[in-house]
């Protein structure tokens, strides 16, 4: 019997009631009394170099209060980077600044040049159509490989080149690898592009600045995933603002995908501004804008080699990358090609030599980040791929040459410095193929080609690294923070509780979810739980959701502080009923000391907390409240398999999905209805990643797919009804809840399932020539694939 | 300025705007109705999707003063008269078909004029209908999987939710 409440329980989303009445409170439905109007001037040319600004006529405009350029921002801190990486010399990465606005020089399309703050928004942007802007065009590089060339243009003159660095993951065990390769029986070997895409969150980022001149207090209203790391950031960093002068507000968050982890240039300036002109300062993208200025992600150009030896096993793996910075490096962005990428090489899979090199280059383009995956879907696809491709090779089937190759027992170091704790990738292989009848997918094939068309499947496994992450360790790799989380749990005097938890929701239902949890700790209605999130004011110090931590992290935090609570609860109840504190057990919101029927209700209990008359008040202090700080000391390690079945029309390219199934492991489940949602999420984008979505760059650095006319996201008719399982439980061995995250897997998973099922199509239908196609799988790509000699 | 009056949600509305000012934006700014939301610029994703005069319009595609006398209905007039979920918004919230509720306004809405043309629509004629609806969090399983079951169609057949 499915649980009807607590955890296990599909319990409906609370956040809904405001969600589907139009009473939601986005960043952009906040209005403050007296608010200005920002419009950023931004570059519409990749590289250049800035001669003069002339903002007379500007200023003349209606409506306009002050505009402001980089001269602004000469004395004042750029966007900070969080995370340092060491290259393969042990030298730092080239890390160069990245102002609030262009000072000198403007390196991509949308680098903000100006800022006019008006009276209106339509005023703001009129006169920022009346500035006069002196702009010598330079040479841009958009193409990584030749970025690095000698002679390329320099994005930034005053780094040596345009590498970032060069990152060499195992560098000791190099040696080894070349030499594993020199006595393999077989290498398979792929060079993939793995594209560039848009995160594209339906809310774009908006920022409210606020300044109280009578407490010199600044807030800052934001579409932020981790407020309190946009403050700690933007204070420190930036603006020299102390934490405690400085409030930063996420309100509901429409979406982030990552694209709203970073600190950007737009919050510290509406920050910024509204103590320059004492007045709130709004600033709402547009979605052009966000095409231009919100972090973009993946844009890996990889060559993979996989070495097997004469019974096909797995003997080593070599990659070289090549990742895109774009033109600044954005808050999180050297770690995503680094340690969150590197570290997953391995798979499921017991390959004993792993050697990955990682060259990062600036480009004028956007800045690239975290966005969905983050690194692992990079992995997962050139590991899944080079797979498919040496089954196809070698005359095996897919499935056999990953199994005989699946790491079988538990915790598992891997050769790329990760220790697995649990998992059972046959067990999600196995329920894989029982959902998607494997046996009978001849049968499909013929009826298809009856049709005259071309039916493949696709099958691979993933193995993601989450619950981001263990402080100490991050902080060796080059983290510039840690990655604990935090929970403040405060019962009310009449048993009710409200959790502050660091963590924020920006879709995933937290507020129902982590409601459950503490509520199945007391034995309580899941209603008498509050959730709060994303005020630093009203939170104690938290690192934000992404990574799929928040549970992981943010949910064991939650646990620990609920712990202190029913702890001291139960000295209070054992003082109350004059009983040994050991005898006393909690079961559904009531206290009973063992062998008797002596029973105390949990709200007599928080009552004596905060009205203390019949109290110990000499052991105990009164109320109840309790915080924990949770720093995991590993990463969860979700994983499973992934199927997908096409159709390709020969005659036009196109690709049609016509069935996706995942089998996962997240270990233990809170609520599987939001499990669900978010697997099925993740499968859009991976299937948007695979067959339909590319930010494409001309050679001027012009962002080409810049709109929803021509980014192709995802719409409901590109895609079919999914089918998920998450029975496959092997629980994570150190959290309290045994979770292990499910918010990034189907980003992670499908596009290999995908690409490899449209090459299995073209196999079948008789192009054995083809052995990758690019994503994403356009008709024109596939067509072209079909067709070249 | 110009003074623009119209109907929203069963009340005389009226503000003064420019001849620029979008529907959308009229809602928003001007009667600080903020459940419409605004998505792109290019009338492609569908989150401010309302009613004007019975039919489904992208309200950021219609101008204010274009909505002279029209009777407009948004997310916030979809309740029951006694505050309780329709039929439609209770659906999503039973079958998961919203996640961080940006696109949901524009969702209910066109789900909502689909359901009048056609009270038992096919999956594959719910999936068409939403071309002008973008969501990027649900991956649009629960939201047709939510459309089918307010059309009283048995969704026990369709992979969980």
């Amino acid at each position: 019997m499915p649980k009807d409440h607590g955890i296990g329980a599909s319990s409906k989303r609370r956040e809904d009631l405001r969600f589907l009445t139009g009473r939601g409170r986005y960043t952009d439905d906040i209005n403050l009394m007296g608010q200005a109007y920002v419009h950023f001037l931004r570059s519409d040319m990749a590289h250049g170099k800035i001669n003069g600004i002339d903002t007379s006529e500007a200023e003349k405009m209606p409506g306009v209060i002050r505009i402001f350029t980089g001269k602004d921002f000469e004395g004042v801190g750029g966007l900070p980077c969080g995370w340092q990486v060491t290259d393969r010399h042990g030298n730092p990465m080239q890390e160069p600044p990245h102002p609030i606005l262009a000072q000198g020089k403007v390196r991509h399309v949308g680098d903000p040049i100006c800022a006019v703050v008006a009276e209106s928004a339509a005023q703001a942007r009129s006169a920022a159509e009346a500035i006069m802007l002196d702009i010598e065009e330079l040479p841009a590089v958009i193409d990584m490989k030749a970025a690095v060339q000698d002679g390329a243009p320099k994005v930034h003159d005053e780094l040596d080149s345009n590498l970032c660095y060069d990152w060499g993951f195992v560098e000791e065990n190099k040696d080894a690898v070349n030499k594993a390769f020199e006595e393999a029986a077989h290498v398979t070997t792929l060079e993939l592009v793995n594209q560039r895409l848009a995160p594209n969150a339906m809310e774009p980022r908006v920022a409210v600045g606020d300044y109280a001149p009578g407490t010199d207090e600044s807030t800052l209203y934001t579409t932020s995933q981790n407020p309190h790391v946009i403050r700690l950031l933007m204070g420190a960093f930036v603006l020299g603002i102390p934490e405690h002068k400085l409030r930063v507000v996420a309100p509901d968050v429409g979406g982030g995908f990552g694209s709203k982890i970073f600190h950007y240039a737009e919050e510290a300036f509406c920050t910024f501004a509204a103590k320059a002109i004492q007045r709130p300062v709004k600033w709402t993208a547009s979605r052009s804008e966000a095409f231009i200025s919100d972090a973009q992600g993946r844009d890996h150009v990889t060559k993979i080699e996989l070495a097997l030896d004469a019974d096909n096993n797995f003997t080593a793996l070599r990659t070289e990358t090549y990742a895109n910075m774009g033109a600044y490096l954005s808050t999180f962005a050297p770690s995503v090609p680094t340690w969150l990428h590197g570290t997953l090489m391995a798979g499921n899979y017991k390959t004993p030599l792993i050697y990955v090199n990682v060259k990062a280059v600036f480009t004028n383009t956007v800045p690239v980040d975290a966005y969905r995956g983050a690194g692992r879907p990079e992995a997962t696809f050139q590991l899944e791929r080079v797979i498919d491709k040496a089954a196809r090779e070698l005359g095996v089937d897919p499935v056999e040459l990953r199994r005989q190759n699946f790491v079988t027992e538990f915790p598992y170091a891997t050769p790329v410095a990760v220790e697995y704790d649990t998992g059972d990738y046959h067990a999600t292989m196995d329920k894989l193929l029982e959902m998607i009848d494997r046996d009978g997918f001849e049968a499909r094939a013929a009826e298809s080609k009856a049709r005259g068309k071309l039916r493949g499947l696709g099958i691979n496994s993933y193995i993601e690294a989450c619950g981001i992450a263990p402080s100490a360790l991050v902080g060796q790799l080059g983290a510039r923070a840690g990655l604990y989380e935090s929970a403040t749990v405060r019962v009310n005097a009449t048993g009710g509780l409200v959790v502050m938890t660091g963590s924020h929701s920006h879709g995933q239902g937290h507020e129902t979810s982590f409601a459950q949890v503490v509520a199945d700790m007391i034995g309580i209605d899941e209603g008498m739980v509050e959730i709060v999130h994303g005020d630093t004011a009203n939170t104690p110090m938290g690192m934000g959701t992404y990574g799929s931590r928040s549970l992981a992290v943010g949910g064991s935090a939650m646990v620990r502080a609920t712990e202190k609570i029913i702890a001291k609860a139960k000295k209070i109840a054992a003082h109350l009923m004059e009983a040994a504190e050991g005898d006393i057990e909690l079961k559904d919101g009531e206290f009973t000391v063992a062998g008797t029927d002596k029973s105390v209700a949990w709200g007599d209990v928080t009552l004596a907390a905060y009205v203390p008359h019949n109290y110990p008040l000499e052991e105990l202090e009164p109320g109840l409240e309790e915080t924990a700080f949770y720093d995991p000391n590993n990463f969860t390690y979700p994983a499973g398999a992934y199927a997908c079945e096409v159709e390709v029309d020969p005659d036009t390219g196109k690709v049609e999905i016509l069935s996706f199934a995942a089998a996962d492991d997240f270990g233990n489940i809170v609520n599987p209805m939001i499990v669900d949602g978010q697997v099925h999420g993740g499968l859009a984008q991976g299937i948007g990643q695979a067959l339909l979505e590319n930010c494409a760059y001309d050679e001027d650095g012009q962002l080409l797919s810049a709109s929803y006319m021509d980014y192709a996201m995802p719409r409901a008719d590109d895609v079919p009804f999914y089918a998920v399982d998450h029975s496959c439980q092997t629980p994570c061995t150190h959290n309290p809840l045994g979770v292990k995250g499910c918010g990034e897997a189907g980003a992670i998973g499908s596009p290999p399932a995908v690409v490899n099922a449209v090459v299995d199509a073209l196999h079948r239908g008789g192009h054995s020539h083809v052995m990758h196609i690019d994503m994403p799988l356009t008709p024109h790509r596939v067509w072209q694939a079909m067709h070249q000699a | 300025m110009t003074q623009v009056t119209m109907t929203v949600n069963g009340k005389t509305v009226s503000g003064d705007v420019e001849g620029r000012t979008l529907l959308a934006e009229f809602l928003r700014e001007g009667l600080k109705m903020t459940g419409t939301h605004i998505g792109c610029d290019t009338s492609q994703c569908g989150a401010c999707v309302v009613h004007m005069n019975g039919e489904a319009v992208k309200s950021c595609s219609v101008l204010a003063l274009d909505a002279e006398g029209a009777e407009v209905k948004t997310i916030e007039g979809m309740a029951n008269p006694d505050g309780s979920l329709s039929t439609i918004q209770q659906a999503f919230q039973d079958h998961h078909g919203l996640q961080c509720g940006f696109c949901t306004p524009g969702m209910v809405m066109s789900a909502a004029a689909l359901l009048k043309d056609n009270p038992k629509p096919t999956e594959r004629e719910i999936r068409e209908y939403l071309e002008g609806n973008i969501c990027r969090c649900t991956g649009y399983h629960n939201i047709v999987k939510a459309i089918m079951a307010a059309s009283g169609q048995d969704v026990g057949a369709i992979a969980a939710e």
